[in-house]
């Protein structure tokens, strides 16, 4: 059993279904004889040749449009992205094809592909770099939207969304690629595309969030925890469909939730979970959901990047101010 | 200075516009007069499909619809000379093309009528639907061709794009990925002359559209679009190149958009009466028949013959395109996802509820 980092378990996950599944193919900018700009694609040009692993053209737009071609006659493209900031161009043909080509046949065709992306700030890198554009793609109706924050949770869901019938938009948090090892069974068991995970029990507050946050919800958690305070945290991972009753569960259990990601407030996911749970949780909540967010602006370039990221403790502050009230 | 690089752009033509032979030698396919005869009855059948669609819309049966008048050569010639695995990605005009892969008229009108089910055609399975967002379905034929040529089937993936889709960046991905990767890939540019209300001049300083697929590493020339043989003539070369795994082609076909843009365009607003006469001269009806009439092989009567029956096969069309039943408002859910998530069970059932409450 190995120990890996969440960027090797993603190269275990590609390696494990193309090894399992001839149809699987993985195209992209650099993905070949480079391995990925990340090195995601690590060993797989060695391992399944360039028929399987293809460096393609660089066009976004051709490598998009190229993937629900593909898909659409057969095969389960993976596709890479090399920032989720160059994915724009994509967003016709994941929006009006890959999302739509089932619905718009009546299930005569259908997209089963896997569009991957480093995604989101905080590696010091150049403009469009590190963003936190998940919103986006989970208002298009036919996607899934999965953003795994572990070794293990980045195996097992890559696994389920190469397996899955539908296409699946698949961000990686870059920051966290090599922040730490754990031991992942390359057993080729995926893990359900539609349920969050709940990473720590508590009973004061819930923390809800995804992707790279999970590190700093965590740091929070913990110092909560040293002025007494119980806090669960929950990694939503996969955000479309969204497992609601998890977050619900909790909720009731808590009355107080914060919800915490990097990208910007107006119409992020969180708002999403906001209204769920105004609409649903009303009467559980003991005092208004906090949201600890990116702001509405670009992330600054990396001199100020980590002020715009939220910090430990702009989500602690966030807890202690549902708690304030009773 | 030396050349670094030098390309010419050769235009095919066998038929002007007046059904006379313009080369000597024709190819093999059209020697063959029943074949060309019943080339021509699709192209009249399509044609009365045309205006009877456009009737119904100006009636209220229809919602907006995409004529294709003045494009019948160019369609009959791209879809006669396909082979049924072959994958065909369309914009949203070219059913002529599609008759001959077998998607019925009443299908086209279920589409443009409002509902799904029309692009769940009987048609090859594998065939694209319509598309309307421009020039998206160029890439889709791209990755059928890379698929085609990853499990080295002998398949080839054509497309069609307008003279203003070639202004698209996803034209230009697939050409350009078709060339570096010698993909079994058939482009046909339509040039209509026109993208709604924009000449094909504003969209190109490119002297042809076909040139653009020099730029990419492709076969390309230019035909006359109205000329039903050398819209075949070139698809049956363009086609058995890929199909023989020597690469992709770029077609450009002459015609010109007879019709409004759709039902919803009035192209009074910015076309001269004068350009749209001198291009009636040009049609891609009149010459074949003419041709096929001077070799004994049609006449004014079977021409009117087979009017009658197009007249009589579209009015069942029609009727069984009327007769059909909206779908049910869970057909809305039921085809975004292979399994239904529960955010959509339970969105559906609130639909579904909310329905029965108001009858």
């Amino acid at each position: 059993m190995a120990q890996v980092t969440l960027i090797e378990a993603v190269t275990l996950a590609l390696a494990y279904e193309m090894d399992h599944d001839a149809a699987v193919i993985v195209l992209g900018e650099d993905v070949g004889i480079n391995g990925g700009v990340f090195r995601a694609t690590v060993g797989l040009l060695e391992k399944f040749g360039p028929e399987r692993v293809i460096d393609m053209p660089l066009d976004e737009t051709t490598i998009a449009g190229v993937t629900v071609g593909m898909a659409a006659q057969g095969m389960k493209p993976v596709a890479e992205s090399q920032f989720e900031g160059f994915m724009y161009p994509m967003l016709d043909q994941i929006a009006s094809h890959a999302a739509r080509l089932r619905n718009r046949t009546r299930g005569r065709m259908h997209v089963p592909a896997v569009f991957r992306a480093p995604w989101g700030g905080g590696i010091r890198a150049p403009e469009h770099h590190s963003e936190a554009n998940e919103a986006i793609f989970t208002n298009i109706p036919g996607l899934r939207v999965v953003l795994p924050s572990s070794p293990g949770r980045a195996y097992g869901l890559l696994l389920a969304a190469i397996r899955d019938p539908d296409p699946v938009i698949f961000f990686e948090p870059k920051r966290i690629y090599r922040q730490y090892k754990e031991e992942v069974p390359d057993d080729g068991e995926a893990l359900p595309l539609d349920i969050c995970f709940v990473l720590r029990d508590g009973n004061d507050v819930t923390l809800v969030t995804w992707g790279a946050q999970v590190k700093e919800t965590l740091e929070a958690a913990d110092a909560l925890a040293d002025s007494g305070i119980s806090a669960e945290v929950i990694d939503v991972a996969t955000l479309k469909p969204l497992d609601f009753d998890t977050i619900h569960e909790s909720v009731r259990k808590t009355g107080r939730c914060v919800i915490v990601h990097e990208a910007p407030r107006t119409a992020g996911f969180g708002a999403e979970i906001a209204a769920r749970l105004a609409e649903h949780a009303m009467y559980d909540l003991v005092a208004p959901v906090q949201r600890v967010t990116g702001y509405d602006t670009h992330i600054p370039l990396f001199r100020l990047e980590m002020k715009y990221l939220p910090s430990v403790q702009r989500i602690v502050a966030a807890a202690q101010q549902t708690l304030a009230v009773s | 200075m030396t050349i670094a690089a030098s390309f010419e752009i050769e235009y095919l033509q066998y038929l002007d516009a007046t059904g006379k032979a313009t080369q000597t030698d024709l190819p093999e396919f059209a020697r063959d007069l029943d074949h060309m005869v019943d080339l021509y009855k699709t192209m009249l059948f399509l044609r009365v499909f045309d205006t009877k669609s456009i009737a119904l819309q100006r009636t209220g049966k229809l919602g907006t619809y995409a004529s294709c008048l003045g494009h019948e050569a160019v369609y009959i010639g791209i879809g006669s000379a396909m082979q049924e695995e072959d994958i065909f990605a369309p914009s949203y005009r070219e059913y002529g093309t599609q008759f001959i892969r077998g998607v019925k008229p009443r299908e086209v009108l279920l589409y443009w009528g409002g509902d799904e089910r029309g692009s769940d055609f009987s048609g090859p399975i594998h065939d694209f639907p319509w598309t309307v967002p421009i020039g998206t379905q160029c890439l889709h034929a791209a990755g059928s061709a890379l698929a085609f040529k990853l499990r080295k089937e002998p398949r080839v993936a054509v497309f069609c794009i307008g003279d203003g889709g070639t202004s698209k960046a996803d034209f230009y991905g697939a050409i350009n990925v078709a060339g570096a990767m010698q993909l079994p890939l058939v482009a046909v540019i339509v040039n209509n002359q026109w993208a709604i209300s924009t000449p094909r001049q504003a969209q190109t300083g490119a002297k042809t559209l076909a040139q653009k697929g020099l730029a990419a590493g492709l076969e390309s020339l230019q035909v006359d679009g109205n000329d039903l043989i050398a819209v075949r003539a070139a698809m049956d070369h363009a086609l058995k190149r890929a199909r023989h795994g020597h690469g992709g082609s770029v077609i450009e076909a002459i015609t010109y958009r007879l019709s409004d843009h759709t039902t919803a365009d009035d192209a009074r607003r910015y076309r001269d009466d004068a350009e749209v006469k001198a291009a009636w001269a040009r049609e891609p009806m009149l010459r074949l028949r003419t041709w096929l009439q001077l070799a004994g092989a049609w006449d004014e009567q079977r021409e009117e013959a087979w009017k009658v029956q197009c007249g009589q096969r579209m009015d069942e069309e029609v009727n069984a395109y009327l007769g059909t039943r909206t779908q049910p408002l869970e057909a809305t859910f039921d085809y975004t996802y292979a399994e239904l998530p529960t955010d959509l069970v339970e969105q559906r059932t609130a639909a579904l509820a909310a329905e029965s409450a108001s009858h």
